[in-house]
């Protein structure tokens, strides 16, 4: 019974794959149900490039729309997370020109202020919620976009700490703002400019630096190949 | 076969496995369980390789055939370039960042190419963490010391040093440009304790780590105007008279086009082989996760180290099947979740070396201990509800965000569920060889990352990878630009690819294929 064994494969889902009707960017094929939406475009007999990343959800390279049969309304996913099923319509979202703030984090005076400057339509924000709707995350993005207006800087790096940048609240915003390179700006000031120092690793660098290890290392180092193993089973 | 009544052997033995402590192996038992049941003693799947710098030397069949396959480019190519820089970087993962952010830093011109987007890569999907001995009861000795007996003894003991005592440096970076480590109550880094390690010593962005730190790399080669070119993949690179490297050759996947970039020195940082899909493992890598920058170097007449050695992560996901070969990450073993077979058994020390653990697993499942799924794979149960058991309702959502909403996207619950895991190929272990300075033995050329060898030795232990990243991209990047300053541009010519080529026809042209893959073949063919 490994996984090599391909005689084991012998299931009616596996053998005999139920197929399903989908849409690609308006064109009908039939795919086996339940595979992935990546997938199906492979199944198609059609090359990925643009749209496909680390194919695990964390990259955001295969940005979707998709709808399912007889529903109106366009949702959003990321391909390689998504079960095809029968009905659904889809097309990898192209990459939206956003734009993006350029700055240098160290030397941002006034973080909280810069972002106006940086994002001046982050406060623009209309409510509409539609960004939320569209985050496959599950991130209540227009929430973060007003907290970071006001200043909760700390509430908005946890809360983004899922995006995974596909983007996708970015065309949906009636006034023009991109949540998740405002989201992006605002947790790198927080980390860089509101997080304390620990002190732990700034003691342990100045460690490093005064030689404090130097006569272990010079021991460690001069072992030989048994030496060495019987010193490495000693750690516990 | 309904997977769901087949979890309740794993709830029903939970409390009884909670009062178990299963033991480590002895060196010995180790040893005989992996010789016999890890996929690196799979002497069918090897094959020495017949020429060029490892000759003779053995690794998987399917990685031998790309480094003695052929390059895509005719030797008569116009040598025109179309860029030139001072430093090249290839590759756009966390390695590749650092790299480009450093050598921008001293003041070098820096391009950095780019087989998909900035940032597509395994570093964006990193979980676990990364280890760097911050901890009172920690030192950088010990860090070593746990990395050399995970490794098997086989690390390369220079480049082991430098990583762990630059380690702490480079968390301060990372603070520094804005990375959110995950901290304790008095403001100190928080650290978790990883497989194979004595010390808690893995600092964690809770479960999104590698993401957390590639976003933030990312933006920031974007806000230093780092020059980028994208969907660019490397197919081959340039020497001058004296072999040594000066620039590259890109295939621009939009158009494809070649493109030409003149360089004063190369940094490859291309990653790992996993979507070469070895001994038909499943995978948790990247789509462009496909050893290119091996096949680039080794026609170039780089030495690898350690390539017939892989790290299968002890638990990809095996259910439901969208998710296959997805990490289930290790954190949830470092945190207590339990391995259990078929009969609600525990079979080893969970926090074993991930090469002890993925043997167990390959051995319950042969010795008919594992579970079926009903598309015929076969795996164990990892008990994900045990951890809301043992710390409290709430504990896998607060910790594993990403893993619960990865599951939940199939209507799995994972804090009420056990997921059903089987090792999956994760890591190259192995790489083109280098010195402290990330450089190979072809001047010029340095690698970093994990397609660089030695560091690991024969297994890497988890966390040491981004790490492993950070330390040799700087390295890579530093030492890149200050050789850059001090040197006139050499001579772009394919020299050592007229020298590979008759090597190659000496022995018979064996591979027949073409080299770098670039892309793994997975479009149907439909007639």
């Amino acid at each position: 019974m490994t996984q090599e064994d391909t005689n084991v494969i012998d299931q009616p889902e596996v053998l005999k794959p139920r197929m399903v009707s989908i849409e690609i960017s308006g064109k009908k094929y039939e795919v086996p149900e339940g595979i992935t939406v990546i997938k199906a475009l492979w199944y198609t007999g059609q090359e990925v490039v643009r749209g496909a990343g680390c194919l695990g959800g964390f990259c955001g390279a295969c940005a979707t729309y998709y709808r399912t049969k007889d529903d109106p309304k366009v949702r959003t996913c990321l391909a390689c997370q998504m079960a095809v099923q029968d009905g659904m319509s889809f097309t990898i979202m192209p990459p939206f020109p956003a734009r993006k703030a350029t700055y240098e984090i160290q030397s941002l005076k006034d973080p909280k202020q810069d972002l106006f400057n940086l994002y001046p339509e982050a406060p623009l924000c209309r409510n509409c919620n539609a960004c939320t709707e569209a985050c496959p995350q599950k991130i209540d993005v227009r929430e973060g976009v007003w907290k970071a207006v006001f200043g909760d800087f700390k509430s908005v790096s946890e809360m983004f700490m899922d995006c995974v940048m596909c983007g996708m609240c970015t065309p949906v915003c009636i006034a023009d703002i991109a949540p998740n390179l405002v989201a992006l700006y605002v947790s790198r000031a927080q980390g860089a400019h509101f997080t304390e120092k620990p002190q732990g690793l700034e003691t342990r660098i100045k460690e490093i630096q005064d030689g404090r290890f130097d006569d272990e290392w010079n021991k460690v180092l001069a072992m030989n190949e048994k030496e060495l193993a019987d010193h490495c089973a000693t750690v516990k | 076969m309904d997977i769901h009544a087949l979890q309740q052997i794993v709830h029903k033995t939970r409390d009884a496995r909670r009062k178990q402590t299963i033991p480590k192996f002895s060196p010995a038992d180790r040893d005989a369980l992996i010789e016999k049941y890890h996929p690196d003693f799979r002497k069918k799947a090897y094959r020495p390789i017949r020429f060029g710098p490892n000759a003779d030397e053995q690794t998987v069949i399917e990685l031998a055939t790309l480094l003695e396959g052929d390059s895509p480019i005719p030797e008569n190519l116009d040598m025109t370039p179309h860029y030139q820089t001072d430093v090249l970087v290839i590759g756009g993962g966390g390695a590749g960042c650092a790299a480009a952010l450093h050598a921008h830093g001293t003041g070098a011109k820096v391009i950095l190419a780019t087989k998909l987007r900035l940032g597509d890569s395994n570093s964006v999907m990193a979980q676990g963490g990364m280890q760097i001995s911050v901890a009172p009861e920690d030192s950088p000795v010990t860090h070593f010391l746990d990395t050399l007996k995970g490794g098997h003894m086989q690390n390369d003991h220079a480049l082991l040093k430098v990583m762990v005592e630059e380690g702490p440096a480079i968390a301060r970076w990372l603070i520094e440009l804005g990375v959110l480590f995950d901290r304790q109550s008095d403001g100190n880094l928080h650290v978790k304790k990883g497989g194979g390690s004595s010390k808690p010593r893995l600092l964690t962005c809770s479960d999104y780590t590698g993401l957390e730190i590639m976003r933030v790399l990312k933006d920031e080669v974007l806000n230093q105007k780092i020059q980028l070119l994208e969907f660019c993949a490397a197919v081959e690179l340039l020497s001058n008279d004296e072999g040594h490297c000066t620039g590259a050759i890109f295939k621009d996947l939009d158009n494809q086009r070649l493109v030409i970039v003149a360089a004063k020195s190369v940094i490859l940082a291309t990653g790992g082989i996993g979507r070469l899909h070895i001994q038909g493992f499943p995978t948790s890598n990247h789509y462009g996760a496909t050893g290119d920058g091996l096949c680039l170097s080794y026609r170039m007449g780089a030495k690898l180290a350690h390539i017939d050695t892989f790290q299968y992560h002890p638990s990809g996901a095996v259910y439901p099947e969208q998710l296959i070969g997805a990490l289930v990450t290790e954190g949830i073993r470092s945190e207590g979740g339990h391995l259990v077979n078929a009969k609600g058994e525990r079979f080893v020390n969970e926090l074993d070396t991930r090469d002890v653990v993925s043997s167990s697993i390959i051995r319950e499942c042969e010795e008919s201990r594992g579970i079926r799924t009903m598309s015929g794979r076969v795996g164990v149960w990892l008990d994900t509800p045990l951890l809301d058991a043992e710390h409290g309702p709430g504990t896998v959502e607060k910790h594993f965000p990403a893993m619960m909403l990865q599951f939940e996207r199939f209507g799995i619950d994972i804090s009420k569920d056990p997921v059903l895991i089987y090792p999956t190929l994760h890591y190259q272990n192995g790489g083109v060889k280098i010195d402290t300075n990330s450089e190979t033995n072809v001047k010029n050329l340095f690698v970093s990352g994990e397609a660089s060898g030695g560091l690991h030795g024969r297994n890497r232990l988890m966390g040491n990878s981004l790490l492993d990243l950070m330390v040799f991209g700087k390295r890579a990047g530093l030492t890149a630009a200050s050789r850059a300053q001090s040197m006139a541009q050499g001579k772009l010519t394919l020299q050592h690819l007229r020298r590979f080529r008759a090597e190659a026809k000496q022995h018979g042209n064996p591979s027949g294929v073409i080299s770098p893959m670039v892309l793994p073949a997975y479009t149907r063919k439909v007639s």
